[in-house]
């Protein structure tokens, strides 16, 4: 590797890392924070006939996780073709 | 046609389905037989993934599980799929684009030792056959209610279908015949989960269902009446649980790090072609596991609900016909305490322990009688929670071909599960273990023939242990998350994300994880059960959650030790480097 493709590895690693970061601190805000931490306060407000933190352990942090997944293929994708290392 | 004749109707089609698939992709090389070649699409691979993930536990117990501990059950749901973000963000991409066979292949290239090779592959072993007794179990649970054999004979009948396609066809083999098995298994589970909504709410939707009004003229919400009814009888709330929020937040995290760690299903993603396909192929592994997790709260919560209503204070003679089917199994049992002729359903243990029916003597109302000691509580029913998914479509009074179905569906999950398990075993011995680290100089068909053997002996062992269980084996799944959490995934996710970590942190690292989850698993779970209450808690976490300590663990030790030993070498780092990038997948590794 020349330099300039190794400071474009690193830049590109970095990027990466940013969004992985991102993605994961929803992660754990929906689950561990909505699902678990926060649940009870979250029960005074109701979605249909779901407590709000119910609906989340039981639910909606399962939505979320989905989305989460695909978000990060798009993303990364995006990331893989600005800095030339697509598969 | 009889429900029986349907049932085995049902099971002997998907079971000649399996074989014929099989038939039809047999492995012809080591490539094939450890990752099919390498070539599986990737919605493809993601049904593969969800049913090698989806095991007999979600497929039977889970919703029980839920059913029986309302809020409590959430550690699973959030547990069992949270796992599939950090697969899909932190393991599986970058696994694929190094590109080898096994996940010892990995840890012993990325830590340069044959000594953490072998460490990987006593972890693997150690996850993985605590997960496949399990599995036989159930193969032979569903065949003991439905087929009318005996365990022991199911077991085997079980062996011999995952011998044909395990050992014949390897990966390849396993790939096809699972996407097979998600389809029954999924349909299998959703058809009754769809009528039980429709029928409580008037919304086939269990999702929606479960949030939605009762069409009993009671004008209450599923769970604000589920609430109502638990609590009139003495029990907690449905929604609200029992253990306490450190416990769930442990158990929760330990069920989800555990899940990206466990060998069978990291394996899945080394399948297909290229790194970004690992990412999207995690993706829909979810979309199709999350079908049945979803569905599993409603299906818990409408037969808790159906199960109070059809027992509670109703005379023996006039209980449903399912009660009597199943205490005839052993899984049901009432014992009269007030001698008022109806049963009772409240919190507590009806009597001591499982069941111990008096032979051949029934009481005044014609139920079994039983040799436990009583309690002093006024429950008056003891039920199986395992039974509720089984149970589930004569609770709601469903058709005979559902309850076949469903029969299908429960050893489609477990046999599944259990054959993806014994490749990683079979691989780790043959690839690890003979050719890596004992005789690099086997030629690939000699690797191929032991992978072969190896395979052969896990399918017996497995079958052993499904036929002769030792006591231990439904106590200990908390084994298989709990090492996979504290050793393998930490050792892989530093190997990726750090380039200092070197091989006496990761080795160090493993083993402090290992022993000390292993340690505190066994204490409270075989060899001191008594102590097993929250008060003697490390940190007031269970069992069950002790795995996300073990991880905490793992990386502390790790990270000091590799702060004070000799750094990683030059070529190693370039190894790093290379699986950080998507592009030139496929090749081996970075040098």
């Amino acid at each position: 590797m020349d330099e300039n493709e190794a400071e474009r590895a690193r830049a590109y690693w970095r990027a990466n890392l940013r969004l992985v970061g991102s993605l994961l601190a929803i992660w754990f805000a929906c689950s561990f924070g909505a699902g678990i931490v926060l649940r009870e306060w979250l029960d005074q407000w109701r979605i249909g006939g779901y407590p709000l933190g119910f609906w989340f352990a039981q639910q909606g942090s399962i939505y979320i996780f989905l989305v989460l997944i695909f978000a990060y293929v798009v993303l990364a994708r995006r990331i893989d073709r600005k800095f030339g290392v697509e598969d | 046609m009889s429900t029986q004749s349907l049932i085995y109707l049902f099971v002997g089609l998907s079971f000649a389905l399996y074989i014929g698939i099989a038939v039809l992709s047999r492995a012809r090389s080591t490539g094939d037989f450890y990752v099919a070649g390498g070539h599986v699409h990737p919605v493809v691979n993601g049904m593969a993934t969800a049913a090698d993930w989806m095991s007999a536990a979600s497929f039977l117990s889970m919703a029980g599980i839920i059913a029986f501990s309302g809020y409590d059950g959430s550690v699973y749901l959030m547990g069992w799929t949270g796992g599939f973000v950090l697969l899909a963000l932190l393991l599986a991409p970058y696994l694929r684009k190094f590109g080898q066979f096994t996940v010892p292949d990995f840890i012993g290239a990325r830590y340069y030792s044959k000594a953490a090779r072998v460490v990987a592959v006593v972890c693997l072993i150690i996850i993985s056959f605590t997960y496949i007794a399990g599995q036989m179990r159930g193969v032979g649970i569903v065949f003991a209610r439905f087929l009318d054999v005996s365990v022991d004979l199911g077991v085997i009948f079980g062996m011999a279908i995952v011998f044909v396609y395990a050992v014949l066809g390897g990966m390849k083999g396993i790939t096809y015949t699972q996407v097979a098995q998600y389809c029954v298994l999924i349909f299998a589970y959703l058809v009754p989960a769809f009528f039980i909504s429709f029928l409580a709410t008037g919304n086939p939707l269990p999702q929606i269902g479960l949030g939605s009004h009762l069409n009993d003229g009671s004008g209450l919400y599923a769970l604000q009446k589920l609430d109502m009814v638990l609590q009139d009888l003495g029990f907690g709330a449905y929604t609200s649980g029992t253990k306490s929020t450190v416990d769930v937040f442990a158990i929760t995290l330990a069920l989800m790090v555990g899940t990206a760690g466990l060998p069978h299903v990291i394996v899945r993603f080394f399948t297909v072609p290229k790194a970004s396909a690992a990412r999207i192929s995690a993706g829909w592994a979810l979309v199709f596991i999350a079908l049945l997790y979803t569905t599993a709260p409603a299906v818990g919560a409408f037969a808790r609900l159906n199960f109070v209503q059809s027992v509670e204070e109703q005379a023996y003679p006039s209980s449903p016909e399912w009660f009597r089917n199943w205490e005839a199994n052993d899984l049901i049992a009432w014992r009269d305490k007030n001698g008022d002729g109806k049963m009772q359903y409240r919190p507590g243990d009806a009597f001591e322990g499982t069941p111990i029916y008096t032979e051949e003597a029934t009481g005044p109302s014609g139920e079994r009688l039983l040799d436990n000691a009583a309690t002093k509580n006024e429950n008056e029913v003891y039920v199986d929670r395992d039974i509720m998914v089984l149970a589930n479509p004569e609770i709601a009074k469903l058709p005979g071909w559902v309850i076949a179905l469903v029969a299908a569906g429960g050893l489609a999950a477990a046999l599944s599960t259990a054959a993806g398990l014994l490749l990683v075993i079979s691989s780790a011995v043959s690839h690890d273990l003979l050719k890596k680290t004992f005789h690099p100089d086997v030629s690939e068909r000699q690797e191929l023939a032991a992978a072969r053997l190896a395979a052969t002996a896990a399918v017996l062992i497995a079958g052993y242990l499904g036929i002769y269980p030792p006591g231990w084996v439904a106590q200990v799944v908390a084994f298989a998350f709990g090492i996979a959490a504290a050793t393998l995934f930490p050792a892989i996710f530093m190997g990726i994300f750090s380039k200092r970590m070197n091989r006496e942190g990761a080795i160090a690292g493993m083993l402090v994880g290992l022993v000390f989850t292993i340690a505190y698993i066994g204490w409270f779970k075989l060899w001191n059960p008594a102590a097993n209450v929250a008060d003697n808690w490390l940190l007031g976490i269970s069992p069950e959650g002790i795995g996300s300590i073990g991880m905490v663990l793992n990386f502390a030790v790790a990270l000091s030790v590799s702060a004070f030993t000799r750094p990683v070498p030059a070529d190693v780092q370039d190894l790093v480097e290379a699986i950080r990038i998507p592009r030139g997948a496929g090749a081996a590794t970075g040098h």
